[in-house]
């Protein structure tokens, strides 16, 4: 069943969503050993929301849009009282005293919180296998990954482990890994969700999003945590529409271009340049007009981000130092004791961006490295303004591979890195996309991905459902 | 330093390790040597763009100061966050001594 089926069963009375839980959670019971989606099972708690919901529904009152809707939240996002790790050991006991903006708004809406997943630490990652708790598997082939950084939550949706997930994107982590796991995952427009409560990695880059198996469960779940926030002030001050009306729209008249720089990148496998020509002649068919479009500097985004996100991750990430919350490692003065546990407590990956970024941004490099990345960062920018001139949506790939097998990148950082090279340029522009599934190789799901211009997240779910409807 | 070419030093790694508070045992210092060299040579990547008067983007929407109101609010309470430290005491949290002896 879908969200928005679970939810207007659960408001009408015709289902209990204490019934919808017990069977998320018996599947949980049957798979996660294998799979290892979650860092915490939240069984109690979410009985509990269920009950409240279903006496809600007893008492003649309406307990929200997403009553009864089992959801996967990933383990950067605060839950008061709540374990909340970023699956690293400087976080593994730290119980957030407060509750992320995003989370009190599904609370409100009535949502189920199943439980808190693995990611890679701090979202630092492609496949999952950065995680101090261990990897997560995919659902379609325990011997793969199931992307990252969020491949928790898109494995959680996947498996059937919840109805609903959500995630956070910076440079691909909800995309690549809803490509990877064949569901669909998309990232906002930037600002449109308030960051407010999620654990910063590359705060200009870091937007949280949903993953549902529908793009319409995706479009109810992004239009109920979308919105201002008083408590992120790089969140938009406008109401975002209810995405759900006009989503099936259809693309007649639509111009769609397909990107070719990231149809045509290197590591690019068959299938999957074949799956976004596939959907650019079927949404032709519906009537849209397609053609190429070229985003010349797109080619240097993977490069750009790799100076930019662990610059910011610098930053931000050296607020771990043992003094106000999470591990510490005793020492006999401050500094000894700030790095030691900084050590200990991060893991390989972690250190590598800290130490990528602490250097692109010191004296002498500044310039050369990060001063150079966020000028190529406007050259992107005006790339995508100026393709948008002529097109009302882009299509590309989202991941240029299928899952790889669990181990196959761990050893070379710039190939791990490269997985996130189609999905990269829209966090640099800030501007929304989102992956569809489109079929499958040997099983294992391919993902087609939508993009649109800043705040037209109306549109880009309108293509994406379309997309949906006549895929494989 | 100006073409991206230059590969990053064992002194270089050791200097960042020091701004970053990491201590980094050797094994690591070792590996991130040849590691950062190899990412940040494709990272120089970008200077081959030329970026003669253009603008540097820090942020994808237009960034202004926001402001509220000087009101008092309620904030998180000190004894459920003191609860969350390594270690506190008196309502504060503690530290090991911060100056060291020939300071």
């Amino acid at each position: 069943m879908s969200a928005v089926e679970i939810a207007a069963a659960v408001r009408s009375g015709e289902r209990r969503a204490i019934d919808v839980l017990e069977e998320h959670l018996a599947r949980i019971d049957e798979r996660e050993g294998q799979i290892h989606a979650f860092n915490t099972v939240l069984a109690d708690d979410a009985r509990a929301a269920a009950d409240a919901v279903d006496a809600a529904v007893a008492a003649g009152g309406d307990p929200g849009p997403l009553a009864g809707v089992p959801i996967a939240l990933k383990d950067n996002l605060c839950t008061r009282g709540v374990p909340t790790t970023c699956s690293s050991r400087i976080l593994e006991h730290w119980k957030p005293p407060y509750d992320a903006t995003v989370v009190s708004r599904l609370r409100a809406a009535g949502a189920l919180i199943v439980g808190k997943t693995n990611l890679d630490e701090f979202a630092m990652g492609s496949s999952t296998e950065n995680s101090a708790f261990g990897p997560t598997r995919n659902p379609h082939d325990l011997s793969r990954v199931p992307g990252g950084s969020s491949g928790g939550s898109a494995a959680a949706v996947a498996a059937g482990f919840a109805t609903l997930g959500l995630g956070s994107d910076t440079g691909g982590s909800i995309r690549q890994p809803a490509s990877l796991c064949g569901v669909v995952g998309a990232k906002p427009t930037y600002g449109a969700v308030s960051r407010y409560g999620l654990v910063a990695f590359a705060s200009s880059l870091d937007q949280i999003g949903p993953f549902a198996t529908t793009v319409e469960d995706a479009a109810l779940l992004l239009s109920t945590i979308a919105g201002h926030d008083p408590c992120d002030s790089t969140s938009i001050a406008r109401p975002f529409p209810d995405l759900r009306s006009g989503i099936d729209g259809g693309v007649d008249g639509l111009r769609v271009g397909i990107v070719e720089e990231l149809t045509d990148v290197e590591g690019i496998t068959d299938e999957v340049r074949d799956a976004v020509e596939a959907a650019g002649r079927a949404l032709e068919k519906d009537g849209a007009r397609v053609d190429r479009v070229s985003l010349p500097s797109s080619a240097y985004a993977l490069s750009a981000y790799y100076l930019i996100a662990p610059a910011e991750a610098s930053s931000n990430l050296a607020r771990y130092d043992g003094v106000r919350y999470g591990l510490r490692v005793d020492a006999p003065d401050v500094e000894t004791m700030n790095a030691s546990t900084r050590d200990d407590g991060f893991g390989a990956e972690v250190k590598r961006r800290i130490m990528l970024g602490t250097y692109a941004l010191s004296a002498g490099y500044y310039d050369a490295y990060y001063g150079q990345a966020q000028r190529v960062r406007t050259l992107i920018v005006r790339d995508f303004a100026r393709a948008y001139e002529r097109f009302d949506v882009l299509l590309a790939p989202t991941s240029p591979t299928v899952a790889f097998e669990v181990g196959a990148r761990t050893a070379d950082p710039l190939a791990m890195y490269l997985s996130d090279v189609c999905t990269i340029p829209s966090n640099l522009s800030g501007d929304p996309a989102i992956s569809v599934p489109w079929g499958a190789v040997d099983g294992l799901p391919i993902g087609v991905q939508v993009l649109a211009p800043a705040l037209q997240e109306a549109l880009m779910f309108r293509v994406a459902r379309a997309v949906e409807a006549v895929a494989p | 330093m100006s073409d991206g070419s230059a590969r990053i030093s064992r002194a270089d790694v050791e200097h960042t390790a020091r701004l970053a508070r990491l201590a980094l045992t050797d094994t690591e210092i070792e590996q991130l040597t040849e590691e950062l060299g190899k990412i940040l040579d494709h990272a120089a990547r970008v200077s081959a763009l030329d970026t003669t008067d253009v603008p540097p983007t820090s942020h994808p929407i237009e960034l202004v100061n926001v402001l509220r109101p000087d009101e008092v609010r309620p904030s998180l309470d000190s004894v459920e966050v003191l609860a969350e430290a390594p270690v506190a005491e008196d309502g504060r949290f503690r530290v090991p001594r911060i100056m060291s002896e020939e300071a």
